[in-house]
């Protein structure tokens, strides 16, 4: 279908973009046909994000072309790019929350009558684009009163209101459940038939061997390569990805025997909290449990109500036998179980503290605040920390907001570690960092457990939670479907039962 | 029939949950109104002369100023900023203009020149927040401080303004049975009007609200926020220039003159619904506050109460709008 | 440690000598101390004392300000507390007594502390923006001083409390030593104990605060009734200086000067890292700033112009925006450090 014989819409050459001295992007060539669905695959920090800016005229590349249509072109801002219809939708969705549908699809180019607004004419145009994308929804309604789904297909159809030739997908489907994904895949087959090329990006393998025709890879602002879909294994796709042996992701080491005996140590009994209720899960001694479900399913809120963060509204929760109340944050930490948010920057790091002092936070908040930890102890914590996570720059006293999203991680876990926590619920840990990171979380995870630490582990990545959790318990609309040992499942096994539909 | 009439109204109903439901920003300013009603008519019930057509005329006319410094206001705080200024340069622009006239400078040239010092200070403070990202507090601060002090420049006491062009501004009524209008309250009421229009039907308002609700956002979508930012300020400065004007014809010109009236403003302008983080709220809110404002000072005037009970009195509803305002923000971010 | 005290103090330390520079240059008398009677006088002395009440008032701000927070109602709380103090020692019997001026001056600091309080439950209870909440209080506050006069300028006459804002100890004011105690304790609270760094934690990021288990609604709450009751005492030096409860000019603008000395000291107002320090150099700074316009002859009514200069040249200096530009000059020179890519924003 598309043959190399045609004319790419979207050209790049030996792109290059340096920031400091670190190459961003180094001599990438990618091109992108009319009518195709093409992934840009790599991992964090492989220059993705650099290049779909450098397309979309978001940044200058140092050096290197961008033709459009055979054409080279210089696009000094966005608007540029969006006037020779690149358009791009990001994970964030960069609409505006207070306004109305309409004028989010067609600000900037809003029809007018006499020198204003025609917000009759505003909202039929809008209508009729949502229309297009087979979508209903009051054109003048707010876009804050609609859920993210939602939001983000309005942000499709801002991109498509113009004369889109080339649509950018950043991570579109991270926060979208199964049936969302779905009618977004049904609008990008509509808009990849009527010849507009959509550039996707996702971390989900299974969506990109489902609506991509092409992959381009990149590793460390270097082209590895671009195949056509049919044509590359995704074991040939992971190693390229990563540049070293898929074998040592692949093999799954045995979980310890003892978990499967482990004395009960967390028990949720009929919890409710927010979106999930009737929750009941249990945690032994030394165990990791992987708590597995689609995003909404109330991975997240489960986690929370177990740690104090969210309130209850029913249920209790029993600890090494006591019934106990975390009520907040503070007490439940005080009863020895943590929580790290799947938002790192948002709900962990505090971006302007050094890394000591990140450390010995919640360890100085238990303590109070006129029980100071010593200067030189706080350094011995942290200097510890760092040693045994191999936090990276070793440095305690860098400021914990410029360290990588991996270190970052770990700066959080050594922040929960150093209270010698009972119970470490882990939410998201791996999300965003890199893979060589990502493991040695896993790995981190695994080793704390067989010292009898209990872990609750939460990963959007079903293959990641197998590997990690002795057993993992499944959510689905805010409650507990089953309760599985790990080593009975399979990531299909575990899929099937996660899209399962109800029986009632 | 009663089946019939319960039909109407849960069709009435649901046509205003509808309406509540897709703009649920009027609310606030709803909620003002009401306050406003149910304060005139309390008044009236409680002194029994209180409507009277003269004090509601005069109402308009007491606060034509502060109406307008209102409608500048809102426009900056829609971005998300303030302007601490604006009280400083209505005196400024008032001492600036009386001084003009005993110079012996002509009306036509002196009101412009007024108005433009409005905009020059409203100029300045948005180029600080917008080329050297300096908090909107900060830099209309100083704002504040300049003003003032080139108040006292132009001279350290008050100058009575007797140019009949501009006495004829406030003491002009153009009456209509009990009632009457004054050249003030008509500019007043003509630039809320224009600012409504601005603010609702041109891109340069949506770009304020846009900006408010998300400058990143605002900025992919190829909206021109710098520069809408910029003339946010200087729309503000502008308004505190005219503001002057106004002020100078009724009460004459003192470098003191509105000192604290920015406070007077944004509580007038929160009062009325704008949320102060930005993006939500209206001109006409803003004007409803001002009014609710106004009636409050007319009932402690009425109850011979110390004239202090008026900012005690401003700050408890400001209060209970702010917590209000947020007891409403907690329970829909709650819900998503 | 050096390139901290580079960043955060240089910038302070260089304006403040540059002022003293210029005084000394412009009139030999400025560094001179005379001694009467054993009390030391001077222009050194008159700032030292005349700081006294922006001392207690900037570092409270410097507090709140670390907590995310502004505090706008510190001059009206001063006349509050000036006025309670002032009203309970007229009424008393004895208005000479120290143990009735005592008693005035901790019922006035409590009111403080409590008006305070509420400014702190409206922050960090009821969640209100820091600007409003407290400008409730601004509006109000000077209401409520009216009310307790009765509308009235309240005079004493009670040598105990004039002593307080004009008396001397060891040659040197009292008001001094009230501002270097209200420094030595602030600054025993903050870095002695973990409070310093849980505010500035609480400051940077509140939610990640309250997951790591920082009683961050306990730590706001604590700043602002700090901010009252050292406004509270303000309030007391003001009322002590003048003898009279003035509701309506008590503090007038102090909450501008106060933030403009904290953003002075290097404390930036977005909230996280603060500097008493680099406060209380700030403080000196404005006060000698202001002796210095009175000195050259500019009538006082004139001094906001020379504060709004101020403003903008501090300002100036702490924009990123003017600093990257400045970079951007410097760039051929030597290399610079990586950029930060989101904020490669072409303007």
């Amino acid at each position: 279908m598309n043959g190399n014989d045609e004319v790419p819409v979207v050209e790049v050459e030996r792109a290059t973009k340096r920031f400091g001295s670190e190459f961003a992007l180094d001599g990438v060539n990618f091109r992108l046909f009319p009518g195709e669905v093409h992934s840009l695959m790599g991992e964090n920090g492989a220059g993705k994000s650099t290049l779909i800016k450098g397309i979309t005229g978001a940044l200058h590349l140092d050096s290197g072309s961008v033709r459009v249509d055979g054409r080279e072109v210089h696009f000094a801002t966005p608007a540029d790019a969006q006037q020779a219809g690149i358009r791009a939708v990001y994970q964030e969705i960069d609409l505006l929350p207070n306004l109305t549908v309409a004028e989010n699809i067609l600000l900037g180019d809003e029809p007018r009558r006499f020198g204003g607004i025609d917000w009759r004419a505003l909202r039929a145009r809008a209508a009729e684009i949502l229309a297009e994308l087979g979508l209903n929804i009051d054109p003048a309604s707010q876009l804050s009163a609609h859920p993210l789904a939602i939001q983000q297909l309005v942000a499709i159809a801002r991109a498509i209101s113009s004369d889109v030739r080339v649509l950018v997908l950043d991570e579109p489907t991270s926060s979208l459940d199964l049936d969302e994904v779905a009618e977004l895949f049904r609008v990008i087959r509509e808009l990849k038939d009527r010849g507009v090329a959509i550039l996707f990006i996702s971390h989900f393998l299974d969506q990109v061997y489902e609506i991509c025709d092409r992959i381009t890879v990149l590793r460390n602002g270097m082209l590895v390569g671009e195949y056509l879909t049919t044509e590359l294994l995704r074991i040939d796709l992971v190693h390229k990805m990563l540049g070293r042996d898929a074998e040592e992701l692949a093999t799954r080491p045995p979980v310890g025997d003892h978990a499967d005996h482990a004395t009960p140590l967390l028990e949720a009994r009929g919890l409710s909290a927010g979106r999930v209720s009737d929750i009941t899960l249990v945690l032994g001694e030394g165990e990791v449990l992987g708590l597995a479900g689609l995003l909404g399913s109330g991975r997240t809120e489960v986690a929370r109500a177990l740690t104090g963060i969210d309130t209850l509204t029913a249920g209790m929760i029993v600890l090494d036998g006591t019934t106990i109340i975390p009520g907040n944050p503070r007490r439940a930490i005080g009863l020895g179980l943590t929580y790290s948010s799947e938002n790192r920057r948002a709900e962990g790091i505090i971006g302007e503290l050094t890394v000591r002092e990140n450390i010995v936070l919640a360890l100085q908040a238990q303590r109070g605040v006129l029980r100071r930890i010593g200067l030189s102890r706080q350094r011995e914590l942290a200097a510890s920390w760092i040693e045994a996570l191999s936090i990276r720059p070793a440095s305690a006293e860098q400021l914990a907001g410029v360290l990588s999203g991996g270190n970052q991680q770990k700066v959080l876990l050594a922040r929960l570690l150093a209270l010698s926590p009972r119970v470490l619920v882990l939410d998201e840990p791996t999300r965003g960092i890199d893979i060589g990171a990502k493991v040695e979380v896993q790995r981190l995870v695994r080793e704390l457990a067989e010292n009898g630490m209990s872990v609750v582990f939460i990963s959007a990545e079903l293959e990641e939670v197998l590997r990690v959790s002795a057993r993992v318990t499944l959510l689905r609309d805010g409650r507990v479907i089953a309760t599985h040992d790990a080593d009975a499942l399979t990531v299909d096994s575990l899929l099937a039962l996660i899209a399962q539909p109800d029986v009632d | 029939m009663i089946g019939i009439l319960s039909n109407v109204v849960s069709g009435i109903l649901t046509k205003v949950s509808g309406f509540f439901g897709r703009r649920s920003a009027w609310i606030p300013v709803f909620a003002a109104l009401g306050i406003l009603v149910v304060m005139m008519v309390g008044a009236q019930v409680r002194f029994g002369n209180f409507l009277t057509p003269r004090l509601v005329s005069s109402l308009l006319l007491d606060n034509a100023y502060l109406m307008i410094l209102a409608v500048g206001m809102t426009f900056v705080i829609l971005t998300g900023g303030i302007d601490l200024s604006v009280g400083s340069v209505l005196a400024f622009t008032g001492i600036l203009g009386a001084r003009m006239l005993v110079e012996g400078a002509p009306v036509a040239v002196v009101i412009p020149v007024m108005i433009v010092g409005g905009s020059l200070v409203g100029l300045l403070i948005g180029v600080l927040v917008q080329f050297f990202d300096v908090q909107p507090f900060i830099a209309s601060l100083a704002g504040l401080f300049l003003a003032r002090g080139l108040a006292f420049v132009v001279s350290l006491s008050s100058i009575p303004v007797v140019e009949p062009s501009i006495v004829w501004l406030q003491s002009t009524r153009f009456s209509f049975g009990g009632w009457y209008i004054t050249p003030t309250g008509i500019i007043a009421i003509l630039v809320v009007v224009a600012a409504a229009l601005v603010l609702g039907y041109t891109r340069f308002g949506r770009t304020i609200y846009a900006i408010g609700g998300s400058e990143q956002s605002a900025r992919l979508m190829g909206l021109p926020v710098m520069r809408t930012r910029l003339l946010a300020y200087v729309v503000s400065g502008t308004c505190a220039g005219l503001a002057g004007v106004v002020f100078a014809a009724s009460v004459g010109a003192y470098p003191l003159n509105g000192v604290g009236t920015e406070l007077d403003t944004i509580a007038a302008v929160v009062i009325g619904g704008t949320l102060l983080s930005g993006g939500s709220g209206f001109v006409v809110g803003s004007m409803i506050g001002v009014l609710v404002y106004g009636t409050i000072k007319g009932i402690i005037s009425f109850l011979g109460a110390e004239s202090s009970w008026a900012r005690i009195t401003v700050g408890a509803l400001l209060l209970t709008f702010v917590v209000v305002q947020r007891a409403i923000v907690a329970r829909s971010t709650r819900r998503r | 440690m050096m390139r901290i005290l580079k960043h955060r103090l240089t910038w302070p330390i260089a304006a403040l000598l540059v002022l003293v520079l210029i005084n000394t240059l412009s009139r030999a008398s400025f560094l001179q101390v005379t001694t009467l009677n054993g009390e030391f006088h001077g222009s050194l002395i008159d700032i030292l004392r005349n700081s006294a009440m922006l001392m207690l008032v900037a570092l409270g701000m410097t507090v709140v300000i670390a907590t995310r927070g502004i505090d706008l109602s510190v001059g009206a709380i001063m006349a509050v507390s000036g006025a309670v103090a002032l009203t309970f020692i007229e009424s008393s019997p004895t208005p000479g007594d120290l143990s009735t001026v005592a008693i005035g001056i901790v019922l006035g600091t409590l009111v403080a502390l409590v008006l305070g309080a509420w400014n702190g439950f409206l922050v960090a209870v009821l969640g209100i923006q820091p600007i409003i909440a407290t400008l409730v209080l601004m509006l109000a506050g000077r209401g409520i001083a009216l009310l307790i006069t009765s509308g009235k300028i309240t005079t004493i006459n009670s040598p105990p409390y004039r002593f307080m804002a004009q008396g001397y100890v060891f040659g040197l004011p009292f008001a001094f030593y009230v501002s270097i105690a209200a420094v030595v304790i602030i600054v025993l609270l903050e870095r002695r104990t973990a409070l310093g760094v849980l505010t500035e934690a609480v400051g940077i990021n509140p939610v990640a605060s309250r997951l790591a288990g920082v009683r961050s609604r306990g730590i706001i709450w604590g700043a602002y009734i700090a901010s009252g009751a050292l406004a509270g005492i303000a309030g007391i030096l003001y009322s002590s200086n003048i003898m009279a409860a003035d509701a309506n000019n008590a503090g007038l603008f102090i909450e501008l000067d106060a933030i403009l000395a904290v953003v002075l000291g290097g404390t930036s107002l977005a909230g996280g890292k603060f500097s008493l320090a680099g406060t209380v150099i700030g403080v000196f700074t404005i006060q000698t700033l202001k002796t210095t316009i009175t000195f050259i002859g500019v009538p006082p009514a004139i001094t906001p112009v020379f504060m709004a200069v101020v403003v903008m040249i501090v300002v100036l200096v702490q924009s990123r925006r003017l600093r990257s530009g400045v970079a951007r000059l410097v760039r051929s020179v030597r290399p610079t450090p990586p950029a930060r890519p989101d904020l490669e924003v072409t303007p």
